[in-house]
């Protein structure tokens, strides 16, 4: 475990279990006691020009982003597999760089717009403002850790996505992150802290994208019970009445 | 057959005075929390005008309803196909500036002006940012502008007239308006239901009632835009749809909806209609010209007894049929045919019918100008200062047949009522025109009778709602008394 000292096993140990949990916890109480409260908050109906502009890029990069995360998380051999060629490795981390930069461009157009439109800042709460923020420097240093630090699709399957299996694992392994470079420990922190923060913010709503839609019926019909259902049940209470 | 019932609704537009009673009504009850100040679940509109949301007929821009491509039936907006990629933005969906900014006047500046010359103002204050705000549009902006070069000339049912008939229509001596009041339709076919990816919309089937569950709300949107008659709000402070919701709590303990209750023009009518379920999908997809035929067709006989059987086969109460049997709704719809649904050509099949109204009765076109007291009293309908092409499009589907069928009837109705009443018409003059209406002079009397002096148990025929059954179903009744009142306590709070 070598130099890893108290600071580090509280901030890569015991930190993203406490993350976690809260994420558990919190979003499953307040989804079964405040669902209304599950909403995107969308804010197209107050601006709906530069919203455009904004929302789209950002959500297409941040998207394709984390999905990159969550492969080479999963399965780290198909990303070295993939990036055995040089070629297949620059299309990789161009993509994922214009990946990285469509979500910074989108989300720093959808800051200044609800920073500078008084209706959007009327209807901005606290948490969206220090969400705001902790997301612009999640991106800034994920972009930082891409252009500094060359190759990271390879060397985060080969060295960050056994310290995250060894979180899944229960065994964590904070020796392997104490010797990285600042600015990949702060986005390994800030992912954390994201990821703690996430059920007390809009982000509930990634949890709540619709499923269902493309494969239910165009149309939805409510009933009390099923027509079958209030038919016998009907038959019995004229039995109940004749009985009596 | 798939017999389902529907509360229904008739408007007699010829009624309407455009007191707005009905709409304040509704707002005072329902809509007058933050975020929902600019929701109008009721509005009544001058037409012709631009109505509300702006020019909300315009469906090139506004994208609502449903198309026909290759006979199959797709949303305008997005749907299946298109919400995936458009799910972050959505591309046809209306913002503030189509309706307005709701304000309010700061009243404190009366009492604490300092003392002066000049008499206090309290400056308009928007309700969104609280800040000064200018005025540019509000709740019936074009309230009785009917000749306006501005709102009227860019009423989309203006658009297929002729040049002569638009310039008549402005012309000072010959301008002509009437109210539309609105509410949501309550559709067979609801493309806002249609459009929900989160399923969050639907149709209540034992009444038809369209709803949205609050707590399935995700403000994805697609709804605002998918109801071609922009009957869904977005509520921007709590991001969640609202719409009108019919009074469900009113009907369900037997009274008439808040905006029917307190019609000052008694111009609205409520009652049951049966349909069929089954033909939903081919009536909506029908040419143009099918639809009111179709659309009326689909609404079954309750006195018919395969209906009857089908009823109770499909759990529906014989209560609810015998209301169903004194529809005002179905006599204003199938029997006498003189109320139509509007823009049948979005193919939501709408169960809000209207009566087209006959524009200044007793005046009428001469040359260019207008006759107000003409020597028989009542003028030819055709010649009315209002095109039937426009009230074509605007009840008639694109059509002029069906609007002149029931301006017809009515017009031959008032004529058989002089006869019977005042006499200065002959019995036999006002049937012929009765003959030519399609119409006896027993209907006629029936019609009078629903038009002028039925009461509120006439007009508001409304069905047992039947929901101690539905408690019965899902739990002891017992248990149930206990809790009524103990349900969702929180208010509707904006998430974080
Ligand atoms: C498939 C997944 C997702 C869907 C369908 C989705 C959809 C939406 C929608 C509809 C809005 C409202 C936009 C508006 O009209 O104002 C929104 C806002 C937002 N989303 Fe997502 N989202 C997804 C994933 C994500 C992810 C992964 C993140 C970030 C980690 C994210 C962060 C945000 C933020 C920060 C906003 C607020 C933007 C603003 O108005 O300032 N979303 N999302
Ligand atoms: S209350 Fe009745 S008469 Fe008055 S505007 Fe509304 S619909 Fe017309």
């Amino acid at each position: 475990m070598g130099s890893a000292n108290h600071l580090d096993f509280l901030l890569y140990g015991a930190f993203p279990y406490i993350a976690m949990v809260l994420l558990l916890v919190v979003t499953i109480q307040r989804y079964r006691q405040r669902a209304y409260t599950y909403s995107t908050l969308s804010s197209q109906f107050l601006e709906n020009r530069q919203h455009f502009w904004g929302s789209v890029p950002f959500h297409y990069g941040i998207l394709f982003v984390l999905l990159g995360h969550f492969v080479a998380f999963l399965v780290p051999r198909s990303i070295l597999w993939w990036n055995s060629h040089p070629a297949r490795l620059y299309i990789l981390e161009i993509t994922a760089l214009i990946g990285g930069l469509l979500s910074l461009i989108g989300f720093v157009s959808l800051v200044l717009r609800r920073g500078s439109n008084n209706r959007l800042r009327a209807v901005t709460t606290p948490s969206d403002w220090i969400l705001s923020v902790m997301l612009l420097v999640q991106i800034a240093t994920g972009l930082g850790v891409a252009v500094f630090y060359g190759w990271g699709s390879s060397w985060f399957a080969s060295t960050l996505a056994p310290y995250l299996w060894s979180l899944v694992k229960l065994n964590p392994d904070v020796a392997a992150v104490v010797p990285m470079p600042w600015l990949v420990k702060a986005h390994i922190l800030g992912a954390f802290a994201l990821v703690a923060f996430f059920p007390f913010t809009r982000l509930v709503h990634i949890l709540v994208i619709p499923n269902m839609y493309l494969w239910r019926r165009t149309q939805v019909v409510r009933w009390y019970g099923t027509n079958q259902g209030r038919v016998e049940h009907r038959k019995r209470s004229a039995q109940d009445q004749q009985q009596r | 057959m798939d017999v389902r019932s529907q509360v229904s609704m008739v408007f007699h537009l010829d009624k309407c005075i455009g007191c707005h009673t009905c709409s304040i009504a509704c707002k005072n009850v329902w809509t007058d929390r933050k975020g929902t100040e600019y929701m109008w679940w009721n509005n009544v509109e001058t037409k012709p005008g631009t109505g509300y949301p702006t020019k909300w007929e315009d469906q090139e821009e506004y994208r609502g309803g449903w198309e026909l491509i290759d006979g199959k039936l797709r949303l305008k907006s997005t749907g299946k196909a298109r919400i995936v990629p458009n799910i972050f933005h959505n591309p046809s969906q209306p913002s503030m500036d189509d309706y307005y900014e709701p304000w309010t006047y700061r009243y404190e500046d009366l009492f604490n002006a300092p003392e002066g010359d000049d008499q206090p103002t309290a400056v308009p204050i928007s309700k969104v940012t609280g800040e000064l705000i200018d005025i540019e549009a509000g709740p019936n902006w074009d309230d009785d502008l009917g000749g306006s070069e501005i709102y009227a000339k860019n009423d989309p049912n203006m658009a297929s007239l002729t040049p002569e008939q638009q310039s008549q229509m402005m012309a000072i001596e010959r301008l002509v308006f009437f109210y539309l009041p609105r509410i949501c339709n309550h559709c067979l076919n609801p493309s806002c239901v249609a459009s929900c990816p989160s399923g969050a919309l639907y149709k209540r089937g034992e009444d038809g009632i369209v709803l949205i569950d609050q707590n399935v709300c995700r403000a994805w949107r697609s709804c605002i835009a998918a109801c071609p008659y922009k009957k869904t709000y977005f509520n921007w402070n709590a991001g969640k749809s609202e719409k009108c919701i019919l009074c469900f709590p009113r009907l369900e303990t037997g009274q008439a909806p808040a905006c029917f209750h307190s019609c000052v023009g008694r111009i609205r009518y409520l009652g049951v209609l049966l349909y069929d379920a089954d033909k939903i999908e081919d009536v909506a997809s029908r040419k143009d010209e099918e639809l009111i035929d179709a659309h009326r067709d689909m609404v079954l006989d309750p006195h018919d007894p395969a209906v009857i059987a089908g009823a109770r086969a499909n759990g529906i109460h014989d209560s609810v049929v015998e209301s169903a049997q004194n529809s005002p709704v179905y006599k204003f719809v199938k029997d006498w045919k003189i109320a139509l649904p509007p823009h049948v050509e979005y193919r939501t099949l709408p169960m809000l019918f209207y009566v087209p109204p006959l524009l200044p009765v007793m005046s009428q076109r001469n040359g260019d100008t207008i006759e107000s007291v003409s020597e028989d009293l009542f003028h030819a309908f055709d010649q009315a200062r209002a095109p039937l092409e426009y009230l074509g499009n605007l009840l008639g589907g694109g059509n002029t047949g069906k609007v002149s069928y029931a301006l017809r009837k009515q017009m031959a109705v008032r004529l058989w009522r002089r006869a019977v009443t005042v006499g200065d018409i002959t019995k036999e003059a006002a049937e012929a025109a009765l003959r030519e209406a399609d119409c006896t002079p027993e209907e006629a009397d029936e019609i009078f009778k629903l038009s002028t002096t039925a009461t509120f148990d006439d007009r508001f025929v409304i069905p047992p709602m039947h929901r101690e059954e539905a408690i019965e179903m899902m739990k002891d009744t017992d248990d149930h008394r206990r809790e009524t009142g103990f349900g969702f306590l929180t208010g509707p709070r904006r998430g974080s």
